[in-house]
C-alpha cells in the first residue's frame, strides 16, 4: 500500500463534489476569528483563496516578493479562461471539458480532481464579473467566447489579450477590499525561505523583509503555498525574472513530496532568442496558429528573404504531417516539431534556430471576404492585402506590435520568426483531494501543485485552476483541516521551532556571503539552463540526462564555492534574493532529470527519445506508467525516493492520442 | 554600441543620492533596457562593486514593476512602452544617457531605481472594488452589459499600476491611476451600488497619501505606456462632485 492517500471522495464522479461540500466538517464564525492562515503568494490562486478565506472570517496574513499583489505574473497570461458554460449551444457541457482537460494531459492526471476543476470553472465566470471584470462582450450585451486548441467547442473567455491581467486584478480588488477591512494583513516585498514544523505539522514560515533584510518568524494554523510555476529553472522562459521554485522547494525539504517534477510545457509560438543578452523569452499567443501557417524552406540553411521563397519551395511541416489538425495540434506536439525541423539544419533566421509563422495566406483571404462584403469586385492584389491588413490587425494587433517592439521586424509585410519556450509547469508540490501536501497543514494551490494538467496543459486552463483551487475548492476543503484545529492556540514564535528555523536560514544566507567567489550568480543561473534546456528539454534520453545529472551537481559544487553575492544581509539587495533562489534551482533542476530518467515513456510534454513510434511520435506506457511520480527528499546528497500514485480512469477510457 | 551612462545611485531612503558615470561597451541593439542594465551590472559584480538596484518582474510591459526615467521622461523616449519594452535600438551609438528613479513624496526611493508605490495599494484598499464575496455571484449573462460600455471600462481597467503617470506630473499626483479604476467601476453597472462612496473614499486616500492636486496640464496621459485617456480625470471629477453635493453618502 502507497504512503499517498490521495482522499479521493466515495461515490460516482458527478457526485463526489456535491457530496463532500455538504458533509466536509465545518468551522464556526466565532472560532474561525482565532484561526490563522498563510498565504504565499499572490497570484490568482492566493490572491483569491486569500479574499475568499477572510471573507469566511479567518485571519490571514499575504506574502509577495514583488512590490505589489498587483504584479504577481498571473498577470501575463494573453488567451483566456475556459468554462464550461455552454452559453455558444455548442455542445459543451462538465463532462466535455474534463475529457478535454483529461485528454490534453496525456492521462497522467486525476479524475477526480479535474472534474470537479470542469463543475467549479462556471461559478469562475460568474463571480469574475460580479467583481467588474471587462470581459469582452458581443454587441448584445452578453459573453464572447473563443476557441482554442485541443477542444472542438467555444469556451475560452478573454478580455483582449490581457485575460490575466484582468483576472487578477479582480482577485487582487477582493484582496485590497480584505486589507482595508484590516482582516488580511499584507506583507509586500517579503519573500518566504523556510517552513517551521512542530511535530511533524505545518505551523507557520520564516519570511525574510527584502527591504530590511531583517528575518521575521510567522505563526499560522495553516500555511497555503500559492507560489507558482518553476520554468525558470530554464533560465530562459516566458516566465517573470522574479519568479521562482523557493517556497515549494523548501517544503519540499521539509518533506512534502514533488509530483511530476519532468513534466514542463514548452510553448511552440515564443519569439526566438536573439543572442547571449537575452533575460526572458516572451509568448506570442496561441491564438496566432488560427491564422498563421508554419513553414521552414525545402532547402537546408536557405537564407534568402522568406518573401522571396516560391510556394513550392515552402515546407508546411505540420500540415504535411498532421493533416487532420493542421497548424493547430497540441503545444507538445508543434513544439518537437519545431524542433525536428531545425535540427536537422532547416531553421531560419541568423541563429537558424526558429520557424515562420505566416500570415499572408490568410491576411490575402480575408482582403478577398472583406472585398465581397463591400461588394468590390475587381479589388487589385495590393488592395486585397490592404483589407486583409485591417482583419488581422483588429484581431491580434497588439500582439503584432509586441513582435514588432522585440524583434524590430514588421510582421505583418514579413512572416513572424518563432520558436518554443518554456512556459509552464505542469509538475509540483503534490496534493491530495483536499489541495494539501503531505505536510499536514501545508498546503499548494495554482500552477504550484501538481494536480490538474498531467503531463500537457490545455490553453486556458492555467487561469481557470488557479481561480477554482482560491476561490471555490480551498475554501471547503481547510474546513476538514482546521475544524480539528480549533484547540490549537496561536503557537508563540520563540517556540524553539521557530527559532531553529530562523536560524538555518541565517546560516543559509551567512553562508553564500562567505563563499565571496570570482563568479555572478546569473552565470550559474545560465550555465544550469543551458544543461536543462539540452538534456531536459523538449527531447530527453536516458544518456543525456545522466550527463545532465552529474553536471548539475558540479554546478552545486561549484556554486557553493565560486559565486560572488555583493552587498550585505541587512540592506535591499536584489542579488542575495537571486542567489537564494538560484540555489534552490539547482538542487530542484537535478531532481527533474532524475524523475524524466525514471519515466521510460513518452507522454505530453515528457519526450524520451528512445520511446517514440515510428513516426516520430510519443510512446505512452500506460501498463507501466499510468502513475503519478511523487519524490521525498531524503537529505542533501541522498537518493530521493519514488512514491507511485497510481491513476485509475474508471470513466474515460485511455487511448493513443493522433492528430494525422 | 558604447554608451555613457548617468544612473541614480542611492544606499536606503534615508541616504544622500546622486548621479554616477559609468560605460558600457558593445551593447547590441537587440537588447532591451534592462538587458544593458544587467549587462553593467554583471560588470560591476565581478569588479566588486555594488550593482544598480531597480524594480522589473515580468519583462514584457505588463506587471507595471519596471519605473524608470529615462532622459527626463518616465520609460524613456518611446511613447507607449514600458522601460522593459525599451529597445536599445531607440538609442544611439554614442549616447550618453540618464536613469532616474521616479520623483515624488508619496513614492520614497527604496535604494538606486527601486522606488516604494504601496500608496498606490492603499488607494486601492480605501475603495477600488466592488463589495462582493465568493460565492453570491449571480449568472455571468444575466447582466447584459453594452458593449461599448464594456470596451470603456476594459480601456480604463488597462492601467498596469507603475506610476509613471505620478512621475511625469509636475505636481506629482495620482489623478490618471486613481481615475482609471473609478472609470472602471463607474462604467459598469456591478459598480453603481458603491459609485459615490467609492470616489470619495478613493479621493481622500489618494490625498492621505501626499500625491499632489491635477492642474490638467495632461503630462500623465502623454506618458502613459497603456495610453490611459484623460477623460478618465473629467469621470472621476464628475462623479466626485456629485457624491459631494448631491448625495448624502
Amino acid at each position: 500500500m502507497s504512503v499517498l492517500d490521495a482522499k479521493i471522495p466515495e461515490g460516482t464522479l458527478e457526485q463526489k463534489w456535491t457530496k463532500y461540500r455538504s458533509t466536509v466538517p465545518l468551522v464556526n464564525p466565532s472560532n474561525k476569528r482565532s484561526l490563522e492562515v498563510i498565504v504565499v503568494g499572490s497570484g490568482l490562486a492566493g490572491a483569491s483563496a486569500a479574499a475568499s478565506l477572510a471573507e469566511l472570517g479567518y485571519k490571514v496574513k499575504v506574502f509577495c516578493f514583488q512590490d505589489s499583489p498587483r504584479r504577481a505574473h498571473s498577470i501575463a497570461a494573453q488567451g483566456g479562461i475556459n468554462a464550461a458554460k455552454n452559453y455558444q449551444n455548442d455542445g459543451d457541457s462538465v463532462y466535455r471539458l474534463f475529457y478535454d482537460t483529461i485528454k490534453g494531459g496525456d492521462y497522467r492526471s486525476r479524475e477526480s480532481n479535474v472534474y470537479r476543476l470542469a463543475e467549479v470553472s462556471t461559478n469562475i465566470i460568474d463571480q469574475c464579473v460580479a467583481q467588474g471584470v471587462p470581459f469582452a462582450r458581443e454587441y448584445g450585451g452578453l459573453l464572447s467566447n473563443r476557441s482554442f486548441g485541443g477542444t472542438q467547442v467555444q469556451r475560452t473567455f478573454y478580455a483582449a489579450g490581457q485575460t490575466g491581467q484582468q483576472l487578477l486584478l479582480g482577485a487582487y480588488s477582493s484582496l485590497q477590499r480584505q486589507v482595508g477591512m484590516g482582516t488580511v494583513k499584507m506583507y509586500t516585498r517579503h519573500e518566504m525561505l523556510e517552513v517551521v514544523k512542530i511535530d511533524g505539522v505545518c505551523r507557520g514560515i520564516i519570511a525574510r523583509d527584502l527591504v530590511s533584510g531583517k528575518l521575521e518568524r510567522h505563526f499560522g494554523h495553516a500555511v497555503l503555498l500559492c507560489t507558482g510555476g518553476y520554468g525558470n529553472v530554464f533560465f530562459l522562459s516566458t516566465n517573470a525574472m522574479g519568479s521562482n521554485v523557493t517556497a515549494a522547494w523548501k517544503a519540499h525539504k521539509q518533506g512534502a513530496f514533488f509530483g511530476n517534477p519532468c513534466f514542463t510545457q514548452i510553448h511552440p509560438t515564443c519569439i526566438p532568442v536573439s543572442g547571449d543578452h537575452q533575460s526572458k523569452l516572451t509568448l506570442m499567443s496561441e491564438s496566432l496558429r488560427n491564422d498563421g501557417r508554419i513553414w521552414v524552406p525545402k532547402k537546408q540553411g536557405d537564407t534568402r528573404n522568406p518573401n522571396d521563397i516560391p510556394e513550392e519551395e515552402r515546407d508546411y511541416y505540420l500540415e504535411r504531417r498532421y493533416p487532420a489538425f493542421g497548424n493547430l495540434v497540441p503545444r507538445d506536439v508543434a513544439s518537437r516539431a519545431a524542433k525536428e525541423r531545425c535540427d536537422a539544419g532547416y531553421g531560419v533566421g541568423n541563429s537558424k534556430m526558429a520557424v515562420y509563422l505566416d500570415f499572408a495566406f490568410n491576411i490575402k483571404r480575408y482582403g478577398t471576404v472583406e472585398a465581397s462584403k463591400r461588394n468590390i469586385h475587381n479589388a487589385s492584389e495590393a488592395d486585397l492585402v490592404r483589407m486583409g491588413k485591417e482583419v488581422v490587425k483588429e484581431k491580434y494587433g497588439n500582439l503584432f506590435d509586441m513582435y514588432q517592439q522585440i524583434t524590430g521586424e514588421n510582421p505583418y509585410e514579413q512572416p513572424m520568426r518563432i520558436y518554443p519556450a518554456v512556459h509552464y509547469t505542469m509538475g509540483g508540490l503534490w496534493v491530495d483531494y483536499n489541495l494539501m501536501t503531505t505536510v499536514p497543514g501545508l498546503y499548494a494551490l495554482g500552477e504550484a501543485n501538481f494536480s490538474d494538467h498531467g503531463a500537457n496543459r490545455l490553453g486556458a486552463s492555467a487561469l481557470m485552476q488557479g481561480l477554482a483551487d482560491g476561490y471555490f475548492v480551498i475554501p471547503y476543503t481547510i474546513g476538514s483541516y482546521l475544524s480539528k484545529e480549533i484547540a490549537t492556540k496561536a503557537i508563540d514564535t520563540n517556540h524553539e521551532a521557530f527559532v531553529e528555523a530562523e536560524n538555518k536560514v541565517k546560516s543559509n544566507i551567512d553562508r553564500l556571503f562567505s563563499i565571496n567567489g570570482t563568479k555572478t550568480v546569473d552565470s550559474f543561473h545560465k550555465r544550469l539552463g543551458k544543461i536543462m534546456w539540452d538534456k531536459c528539454g523538449m527531447a530527453r534520453s536516458e544518456q543525456g540526462l545522466k550527463e545532465a545529472i552529474s553536471e548539475i551537481q558540479q554546478i552545486r559544487k561549484e556554486f557553493w564555492s565560486d559565486v560572488r553575492v555583493p552587498g550585505t544581509a541587512d540592506e535591499f539587495n536584489p542579488e542575495l534574493d537571486k542567489a537564494g533562489r538560484v540555489a534552490d534551482f539547482i538542487e530542484l533542476g537535478e531532481l527533474m532529470c532524475k524523475d524524466a530518467l525514471d519515466r521510460n515513456e513518452s507522454c505530453g510534454g515528457h519526450f524520451r527519445e528512445e520511446y517514440q513510434t515510428e513516426e516520430g511520435e510519443a510512446l505512452r506506457d500506460d501498463e507501466n506508467y499510468a502513475y503519478v511520480a511523487a519524490w521525498e527528499f531524503k537529505g542533501m546528497d541522498q537518493e530521493p525516493v519514488l512514491h507511485k500514485e497510481e491513476l485509475k480512469y474508471e470513466n474515460i477510457k485511455i487511448a493513443q492520442r493522433s492528430y494525422k | 554600441m558604447n554608451l555613457t551612462l548617468k544612473v541614480w545611485r542611492q544606499k536606503n531612503t534615508n541616504a544622500e543620492g546622486k548621479l554616477v558615470t559609468y560605460q558600457v561597451k558593445d551593447i547590441s541593439p537587440d537588447m532591451s533596457f534592462l538587458e544593458m542594465v544587467d549587462v553593467l551590472n554583471e560588470q560591476l559584480i565581478t569588479k566588486a562593486e555594488e550593482p544598480i538596484a531597480f524594480d522589473h518582474d515580468c519583462r514584457e510591459g505588463i506587471c507595471g514593476m519596471c519605473s524608470m526615467y529615462i532622459n527626463g521622461r518616465p520609460h524613456g523616449p518611446k511613447d507607449r512602452v514600458t522601460t522593459c519594452q525599451l529597445h536599445m535600438r531607440s538609442f544611439k551609438d554614442g549616447d550618453t544617457i540618464v536613469v532616474e528613479p521616479w520623483r515624488a513624496k508619496a513614492f520614497p526611493v527604496i535604494k538606486d531605481l527601486t522606488v516604494d508605490r504601496s500608496a498606490f495599494d492603499r488607494v486601492i484598499a480605501a475603495g477600488g472594488f466592488i463589495s462582493i464575496n465568493t460565492g453570491n455571484a449571480r449568472d455571468a449573462n444575466s447582466l447584459p452589459i453594452g458593449k461599448e460600455d464594456a470596451d470603456m471600462a476594459f480601456d480604463a481597467a488597462a492601467c498596469i499600476g507603475c506610476g509613471a503617470c505620478v512621475a511625469a506630473c509636475k505636481n506629482a499626483s495620482a489623478m490618471l491611476f486613481v481615475s482609471a479604476k473609478v472609470s472602471q467601476l463607474s462604467l459598469l453597472p456591478q459598480g453603481q451600488p458603491e459609485r459615490y462612496i467609492r470616489v470619495k473614499n478613493m479621493v481622500a486616500q489618494m490625498d492621505e497619501e501626499g500625491f499632489g492636486n491635477c492642474t490638467n496640464t495632461g503630462a500623465c496621459e502623454a506618458e502613459c505606456p497603456k495610453g490611459i485617456s484623460l477623460s478618465n480625470i473629467a469621470r472621476m471629477n464628475r462623479d466626485f462632485l456629485v457624491a459631494n453635493v448631491v448625495s448624502n453618502s
